[in-house]
C-alpha cells in the first residue's frame, strides 16, 4: 500500500511552481539492518507528473536519490485551477500517485 | 488523446514484454528505465548509455547545491538550464557507486528546472548534463560532503 504525497503547486509570475513531496525509503541495497542482513534496494524509478492531463514531465530515478524523495518543477503558462497530476512507480511495481490545482499567487 | 493512445501503447508493449517473460511484473511500467545508464559504475559509462556526447560546457546551465554537505543522505540540488529548448536534465554523482542519480525529461512547457535531493556517499563534483535541440550541453559543481557530520 502506497503511503501518502504531499504537493503544492502555486503560480509565481507565468509558471506554476510545483513541489512534491513522497514517502518513500529510497533502500540503496547497500544499507544492513540491525541483524547485519542488507535491506533489499527499493526505490522509486519512475515518475510522471502532468497538467490538464497532457505529460509535463517523465523522470527516471536511482537509488540515489533520496529518502522521502523531493521533487521540484515549474510549468510556463499554466493557469490558477489548473489541473496536476504526479505519479510514481516503484522497482517493486508500487505505485503512488497525488492530484492538485494551481492555486493563485 | 494522442497521449492516451500513447499510454495504450506503452501498456500493450509492457504487456507483451511481461507475456514473453523479458521483465518481471514490476518493471513493466518502468520500461523506459535506463538500465544501462543506472547500473553503470562510472560516469563515462552512464553517460554513454544516455547516448551523450560532445557535451559542450555552458554557462547557462545554474547548479544550485552546498559547498558542503553535512548529510550526505540529504543533499539539496537545484538545476535551471537557460538554454532555448530544453528537452532534459541529467544529474550525476561522479564519485557515487552508480554515478547517475535521476534524468528528467520536459515537455509540454515545462521549464528546464528540477529541484530535488541527492544522497552521496563522498565529496565529489555533482555534474549536469542537459540536451536541448538534440545537442548536450554540461557544467558541474564540486560538494563536499562531511562524513558523520554533525554540523559546525
Amino acid at each position: 500500500m502506497a503511503e501518502p504525497m504531499k504537493i503544492r503547486a502555486k503560480m509565481e509570475g507565468d509558471d506554476a511552481d510545483v513541489k512534491v513531496l513522497m514517502s518513500h525509503p529510497m533502500e540503496t541495497g547497500q544499507r544492513k539492518n540491525e541483524k547485519g542482513e542488507l535491506v533489499p534496494l527499493h526505490f522509486i524509478q519512475s515518475v510522471v507528473a502532468t497538467h490538464n492531463g497532457k505529460t509535463v514531465l517523465d523522470a527516471q530515478w536511482s537509488q540515489a536519490i533520496a529518502h522521502n524523495p523531493f521533487l521540484g518543477f515549474r510549468i510556463k503558462g499554466a493557469k490558477p485551477g489548473d489541473k496536476i497530476t504526479v505519479s510514481w512507480i516503484d522497482n517493486t511495481g508500487d505505485k503512488g500517485n497525488i492530484e492538485t490545482t494551481v492555486a493563485a499567487p | 488523446m494522442n497521449q492516451m493512445r500513447r499510454t495504450l501503447l506503452k501498456l500493450s508493449a509492457a504487456a507483451l514484454a511481461v507475456g514473453f517473460g523479458l521483465l518481471k511484473t514490476g518493471q513493466a511500467l518502468a520500461a523506459t528505465w535506463n538500465k544501462a545508464g543506472f547500473e553503470s559504475k562510472a560516469t563515462s559509462d552512464a553517460l554513454k548509455a544516455l547516448g551523450v556526447s560532445g557535451a559542450q560546457p555552458s554557462k547557462d546551465i545554474v547548479i544550485s547545491a552546498p559547498d558542503i554537505a553535512e548529510n550526505g543522505a540529504q543533499v539539496p540540488v537545484t538545476v535551471t538550464s537557460k538554454i532555448p529548448n530544453t528537452q532534459s536534465i541529467s544529474i550525476l554523482a561522479d564519485k557515487n557507486p552508480f554515478p547517475l542519480t535521476s534524468s528528467f525529461d520536459f515537455a509540454n512547457g515545462a521549464e528546464g528546472y528540477v529541484s530535488t535531493k541527492l544522497k552521496m556517499g563522498q565529496s565529489s563534483n555533482v555534474i549536469v548534463v542537459v540536451k536541448a535541440d538534440g545537442r548536450f550541453f554540461t557544467a558541474s559543481k564540486e560538494v563536499k560532503v562531511t562524513i558523520g557530520g554533525c554540523g559546525g
